[in-house]
């Protein structure tokens, strides 16, 4: 592990210690995944899984405990692994080719075919999933339980490294939280109850949740009662009253750093690769429009699907895909116009051209099939249109390069350039919503630590330098930028909209006179 | 198209050239002998901490310049001919300017201590510090010891800095308490418990006698003046404080004291010659502040005033309320309006400091009228805006007092002490 630099930051023996008792965990994983047969699942289960738990715990209280109170971040781009070293990209290559694995060739993992006993490393999570569920594991179960492992392990390790600062422990909780409670143990629990209903996440929405109204998923809910009718009706209330309500008083803060699991296991396991997202002007004009593409490719995805299942008669159900089709276009006429005639000076001039261009697309489309001109097309595209969405957004993009490459792109890759939700989310903190990181008037020293340490990729300093507030759609409202300022000059705050949006020349501090001059023009 | 050159590619130089850029179409080039691209100096200490690289210091991207028509040159300005307003360089070539602006920052201090120019001596102002004490200073192996000459705030950083790599550092610091010319008594002793704390071998009431070399024309150790005693170490830090560079100009018709001379719009003793920032100095300080301003914000005041008069809106450097900032080590230290160590005839302080030993403010007020004159805040964020506003509208301290949650600046569901330090100040003066 030692280059030059390195050198200077040695560990100590504790930290050696733990660290190998991690790799021993690890490495029960490892053999698990190469058949080894266990003589006690559940004893071998429980050392590996106990290990990594011990091993970071242990390393961690020796890195942050050691010391007093503060900002924590020598050596990162010193260290191989947090600066696109060796380290960094060997992690990168073992995360990407597990998500493959994960994804496409899960009986590569021990995955039984067609009801067999499983083997391999998903056979090593049986009796885990036994105990909380009653029946054996998937390769999504193995997911799920090292996903969390993950979050609750390097939370415990965020929790210590940012122990000065109320905000970070408080938020890193709530992700711990949600994690563990809403994604990992409320859908085993909900199995045991009723395994007739489809597995539901509580906490994720569409559409990050992509799947959530397919026909066998709302079939799933449908019929079962009156419990399955109110899951998928708080489905869809989250969308359209909860997260509006939330995001217009929060911003999108209160998804993408408190509860979503991306940003869950981005925030704590992620924690050492935030500072390798890039903060160039040519990567954002990439990501605002990839994005927002993701996003209508999710819409037509989602209603062609939707569209496929529904019935013609109004007698058998009141949502026909006539009415179906009349909700979606007025809904997203409303918003479209809404912010068209509101707001349509704080847009860009290609993001109005990019609204303009997408909403007459979404329009035609839909307006097409209401006449019955394309038909066939729509209808024999939703599901390849469905399946596209899954392979090349939710897997490949949303799992393989948004996980797998953490520590090449940053832990936010997803998140920045591909997710819907945080488009949606995003687009509603830019125009409607109070929050915002106010800038302390003029104590910004340019010194740079907020743009380095900003996982979404937003050059904080620029604002910051010039006394304006933060308001951006891709800020997740992590409160690093915040945390790492060493003169406190940012603050995450919820405050009237008015006067939100603050461009300013000149800085607090200076003649007024000058102020008044420059910063009114 | 009128030519405006400007010697310096620091906060001033660079702030002027954006607000030109702004106001006007003239043609605008910043000389610099130091880098290529502007670069916060304040983030220097984090580029060797590992907590940023280099590149990671420039705010402006390298695309930034050329789309602005600012035109960048690398060069050493060796002389300045007035008359034909010429710029003559080091490396041969000149440059002709109709309005020069010189923006040349400062250099650390040498007070001609033997040995102060030895290898592994140096200041931590330039980019080319950083450079030699990474060299001189990679890990704890190569250097045992570090001696830092000097207690302020380019001594703290450079302790943080050296702390952060394990390197045993020895701080001597000539007043009998840290920074206590600036800080009040109690924020001062704070200071000195929380550098102990962090391991480093303070020295207070300590004068540096002597650098000495060995075999190499290398820094061996150093000789403490009050008691003799020999430190064995590998770098010196000299950072008792700075001066404006202006040796190159000693030799002009520019008339200079320490720093270029200034009025009030910033001109010089030469016509279409100007100054700004660190090198310049005002020949009669403004309100109470000092004639020679080395702080980051008043350089970029000035720039940002400067380009008025550049571009004929004649304007003077009126800066507002005084307020700066700093950092030492952990605790974060911000102040608005006028705290003096020792409270001045007709003025009296109020202190509290939290238990934990990290967190205290003092409050200024005149003891007459109780106007509330200024604040020290350590560990506690404020608002700017806040007390720029109070002092603006003549407010008394009760009222600062009691209002002080409305300056918090602390992220969310931090603890408050706002309560805490009303009762105390309440208490206090209770009578009055």
């Amino acid at each position: 592990m030692s280059l030059a630099k390195p050198d200077a930051l040695d560990i100590t023996t504790k930290q050696k210690v733990s660290l190998a008792i991690g790799v021993i965990g690890l490495f029960i994983l490892a053999l698990a995944l190469f058949n080894t047969d266990f003589p006690n699942e559940a004893l071998f289960l429980t050392l590996a899984l106990g290990f990594i738990a011990i091993g970071t715990i242990v390393y961690s209280r020796e890195a942050y405990l050691t010391k007093l109170e503060g900002i924590k971040n020598d050596g990162a781009w010193f260290k191989s692994i947090s600066s696109r070293g060796v380290w960094g990209w060997i992690v990168g290559v073992i995360l990407t080719g597990f998500y493959i694995v994960l994804y496409f060739y899960p009986q590569y993992l021990g995955l039984g075919a067609d009801g067999a006993t499983n083997t391999g490393l998903i056979g090593l999570f049986d009796p885990l999933s036994q105990l909380l569920s009653d029946r054996n594991a998937s390769q999504w179960f193995v997911y799920g339980t090292l996903y969390t492992l993950a979050i609750l392990a390097f939370g415990y390790k965020f929790i210590l490294k940012y122990r000065h600062n109320r905000y970070q422990q408080v938020r890193t909780v709530s992700v711990m939280f949600f994690q563990l409670g809403f994604a990992f143990l409320i859908p085993e629990f909900m199995y045991v109850m009723n395994n007739d209903l489809p597995y539901y996440d509580l906490k994720s929405m569409w559409p990050l949740n992509y799947y959530i109204f397919d026909e066998w998923s709302v079939n799933g809910f449908l019929s079962n009662g009156n419990l399955g009718l109110a899951l998928i009706l708080f489905g869809i209330i989250t969308i359209f009253v909860i997260s509006p309500i939330l995001t217009y008083k929060y911003g999108k803060r209160w998804y993408c750093s408190w509860v979503c699991g991306c940003g869950g296991l981005a925030e704590t396991a992620g924690d050492s690769f935030r500072n390798l997202s890039s903060k160039k002007m040519s990567v954002w004009k990439i990501e605002r429009w990839l994005v927002h593409l993701v996003l209508v490719f999710s819409v037509i995805m989602t209603t062609a699907m939707i569209y496929s299942y529904l019935g013609y008669d109004k007698n058998d159900f009141w949502l026909t895909r006539g009415v179906f089709i009349s909700l979606v276009i007025g809904f997203l006429t409303l918003i479209f116009a809404g912010v068209m005639y509101f707001k349509r000076q704080e847009l860009g001039k290609d993001a109005k051209y990019g609204a303009i261009g997408f909403f007459v697309v979404i329009a035609l489309l839909l307006v097409m099939h209401f006449t019955g001109t394309t038909n066939h097309i729509f209808y024999a595209k939703a599901g390849a249109l469905r399946s596209a969405y899954g392979i090349y957004i939710g897997s490949i993009f949303s799992g393989v390069i948004g996980t797998g490459f953490y520590p090449i792109l940053g832990n936010r890759t997803w998140c920045r350039f591909g997710c819907p939700m945080a488009a949606i989310l995003g687009f509603q903190q830019r125009l409607f919503s109070k929050f915002r990181i106010t800038t302390n008037g003029g104590q910004c020293i340019s010194c740079g630590n907020c743009s380095n340490s900003c996982e979404m990729g937003i050059d904080v300093r620029h604002y910051a330098q010039k006394g304006e507030n933060i308001v951006r759609s891709s800020c997740v409202g992590c409160g690093i930028c915040s945390a790492v300022c060493p003169r406190g000059v940012l603050k995450l705050e919820n405050d009237s909209m008015k006067g939100r949006i603050n461009p300013t020349e000149i800085l607090l501090g200076n003649d007024v006179n000058l102020m008044d001059l420059v910063n009114d023009k | 198209m009128e030519h405006v050159v400007i010697i310096g590619n620091g906060i001033s130089g660079v702030t002027l050239a954006r607000h030109i850029r702004k106001l006007s179409d003239k043609k605008i080039t910043i000389v610099s002998a130091e880098t290529d691209y502007f670069f916060s100096r304040t983030a220097l200490m984090y580029v060797y901490m590992g907590h940023m690289k280099f590149e990671h210091t420039q705010p402006y991207e390298n695309w930034f310049w050329k789309k602005n028509r600012i035109e960048l040159k690398k060069g050493y300005v060796e002389t300045i001919e007035t008359a034909s307003k010429t710029l003559h360089f080091a490396e041969g070539d000149t440059l002709h300017y109709d309005k020069l602006v010189i923006a040349t920052g400062s250099k650390p201090n040498k007070f001609g201590w033997p040995g102060q120019d030895l290898k592994g001596v140096m200041g931590m102002y330039h980019k080319q510090d950083l450079d030699n004490l990474e060299k001189q200073a990679p890990n704890r192996d190569v250097c045992k010891r570090a001696v830092i000459v000097g207690g302020g705030l380019i001594g703290i950083e450079l302790a943080e800095m050296l702390n952060s790599r394990s390197i045993p550092v020895t701080f001597l610091v000539r007043e009998s308490s840290f920074w206590n010319g600036v800080l009040p008594e109690g924020e001062s002793q704070m200071i000195n418990r929380h550098i102990k704390n962090h391991h480093i071998d303070l020295r207070l009431s300590t004068n540096l006698k002597e650098i000495k070399s060995d075999e190499n024309g290398k820094v061996k150790s150093v000789i403490i003046e009050e008691t003799g005693e020999e430190l064995l170490c590998n770098v010196v830090g000299l950072t008792a404080g700075v001066t404006p560079n202006i040796d190159f100009i000693k030799d002009s018709d520019i008339e200079t004291g320490r720093g270029v001379k200034v009025n009030r719009f910033l001109e010089t003793s030469i016509p279409d010659v100007y100054a700004i920032g660190d090198c310049a100095e005002q020949h009669d300080p403004i309100g109470n502040r000092r004639p020679i301003e080395a702080v980051w914000y008043t350089g970029r005041m000035m720039g940002e005033t400067l380009a008025q008069t550049i571009c004929g809106n004649r304007m003077q450097y009126n800066p507002g309320h005084w307020f700066n900032s700093a950092k030492f080590l952990d605790i974060e230290y911000q102040t608005y309006g006028w705290v003096f160590a020792k409270p001045r005839e007709n003025e009296a302080h109020f202190h509290w400091k939290h238990a934990d030993d990290t967190k205290c403010i003092t409050v200024n007020y005149n003891s007459k009228t109780n106007a509330f004159i200024g604040i020290n805040n350590f560990g506690i964020r404020m608002r700017h805006e806040a007390f720029d506003t109070w002092l603006t509208e003549n407010r008394d301290v009760d009222y600062v007092m009691n209002h002080l949650a409305e300056a918090n600046f602390d992220p969310e569901f931090y603890t408050r002490f706002e309560k805490e330090i009303l009762s105390e100040y309440s208490s206090q003066y209770a009578t009055s």
